[in-house]
């Protein structure tokens, strides 16, 4: 990281403070390109994931026992599988549908489908332990006070289980955002920013990598610093109302 | 009511885009390349076999050095305060959050000839010292980023066990180390477990490790799978048989965690 800085093409020897690398990093198109297409999918893929997640997990819940269990084996199984059994399953897919009736060409599309189903687990098993928390009058209640089914979700269950939808939400972006083996297999010539890094790192050496990785690192570790400050600022507050 | 309205999709998409993915890998591995069916592929998968040995043999060793550094992790983690906890906790998600190929690719300039590793070991007057392109570095780089899966589950088992029970050991004369192994260690059993199954099914099925930090010498069941997909040698029905293999041989290890798991409770439960 430090070496982003570095004047010399070397990762060893250090000759210089420079920012010529960040330039050239913003003028590289391609890498714009595909931290364009990152952003794009993790944002498109995290948000379908977080609401077919939710009401997912809602009906889920309503299910008898048995059933419960199919369904939620069948949710895990992206977890389970190894990434790139994961990433050739949904490959083979796409191909398949794409030799019999010509949609389904790989590209962005295909790609946000993928990044969807690896996300819906996150999702899903994040939202499901607070939805068993919560009381099932509440629902019962809004019902009797003359909601409709669909604005007493929305308005009373949402509501209180917002933290676990957010919570899976931002983890379904996160494993987006990182994800490589699965976007490898499925995105055609489509780069994504963990692409192009491979492909980078496979063709030579450039520093552009060390700006980029430096970038990237404090990015996140803002990200972070945010959240825990809200966090500690939430906790404050209840316990101010206690 | 809800119900009917609500799942189906979401059941549909479960269907197409895990389920049958998952049958298409069974389907062309029991088919050639004519597409009848044939065993053909699976009986090829057997060439490999030295392959996949490699890759289990790499990944043990990577889990058990996971479990050597990130129990103790885990254990003095779980002692401190507060404050210092969650400060220590951060500091182990942060190289989460950094995308794993930047990592690798940090690591590789570190490993390399005349990286900072080998720099050192010339300051302490060892000699020259090249980790890069051996398998040594596929396994440090597997820990490398695996290894938080193993500190987590094991923390969090930890925290959560009960205080009082090492009190009512100690109240009834057992030493430090006897606490532990008969008390502390039995009860976190179920956070090791999954943290070992966490940090071997992605060793094992790692495959641009090897290549960026092995040199692509030594090749892994994933690297051998993306070969027959997208590199030179296109036959995507042996690599759908390889993936079956490995896809089961994932299923039996999580299988026999599982059991163990809920023995474990069952035991805990009984007592």
């Amino acid at each position: 990281m430090i070496f982003s800085f570095n004047s010399s093409k070397s990762r060893i020897l250090w000759t210089g403070f420079t920012f010529e690398w960040y330039k050239s990093l913003f003028e590289d198109k391609e890498i714009l390109k595909s931290l364009n297409n990152t952003l794009f999918v993790a944002f498109t893929a995290s948000i379908f994931a977080t609401i077919i997640g939710t009401i997912a997990a809602a009906g889920i819940l309503k299910l008898n026992k048995y059933y419960q269990k199919v369904i939620l084996s069948v949710t895990r199984l992206p977890l389970i599988n190894p990434e790139i059994v994961n990433g050739i399953s949904l490959m083979l897919l796409f191909v398949f549908i794409h030799k019999k009736t010509g949609f389904f060409e790989q590209g962005i599309f295909t790609l946000i489908l993928s990044h969807i189903t690896f996300c819906l687990p996150y999702v899903v098993l994040s939202v499901i332990p607070k939805l068993r928390q919560l009381t099932p009058n509440i629902y019962e209640a809004a019902l009797d006070l003359g909601c409709t089914p669909f604005s007493a979700f929305l308005k009373v269950v949402l509501r209180e289980i917002m933290p676990g939808v957010v919570t899976g939400g931002i983890m379904a972006f996160t494993v987006s955002i990182d994800d490589f083996v699965v976007s490898y297999f499925t995105g055609g010539a489509v780069q994504t920013l963990s692409i192009s890094i491979y492909s980078m790192s496979k063709r030579s050496i450039s520093p552009k990598i060390n700006a980029l990785s430096t970038l990237l690192f404090l990015s996140t570790l803002i990200l972070l610093i945010i959240i825990n400050f809200r966090e500690s600022k939430e906790n404050i507050k209840k316990k101010e109302l206690i | 009511m809800k119900k009917r309205v609500v799942l189906p999709p979401y059941i549909f998409w479960l269907v197409t885009f895990v389920l049958v993915p998952m049958s298409l890998v069974v389907y062309f591995a029991f088919t050639d390349k004519n597409g009848n069916f044939s065993l053909s592929n699976l009986n090829d998968v057997f060439l490999y076999s030295n392959v996949f040995l490699r890759s289990i043999w790499l990944g043990f060793i990577a889990t058990s050095f996971c479990f050597l550094i990130g129990y103790p992790t885990a254990y003095i983690i779980s002692r401190v305060n507060i404050k210092c906890r969650k400060f220590l906790i951060a500091m182990i998600m942060l190289p989460m959050w950094t995308n794993f190929l930047l990592k690798t690719y940090a690591w590789m300039t570190i490993l390399e000839e005349r990286g900072f590793v080998s720099c050192f070991f010339q300051f302490l007057g060892i000699g020259k010292f090249s980790l890069i392109n051996t398998s040594s570095a596929v396994v440090f780089g597997m820990v490398y980023n695996f290894i938080t899966y193993m500190i987590l589950p094991i923390y969090s088992v930890l925290i959560r066990n009960d205080r009082h029970l090492v009190e009512a050991a100690q109240d009834l004369g057992a030493n430090q180390l006897k606490i532990f192994l008969k008390v502390t260690f039995p009860l976190s059993l179920p956070g090791v477990i999954a943290g070992i199954a966490m940090v071997f099914v992605p060793s094992v099925s790692t495959f641009v490790l090897s290549k960026m930090l092995g040199g692509g010498k030594d090749l892994l069941i994933g690297d051998i799978i993306d070969m027959q997909f997208l590199g030179s040698v296109y036959n995507p029905c042996l690599g759908s048989a390889i993936s079956l293999v490995l896809m089961i041989l994932v299923f039996i290890c999580s299988g026999i965690m599982n059991q163990f798991v809920k023995r474990e409770e069952r035991t805990v439960i009984a007592l």
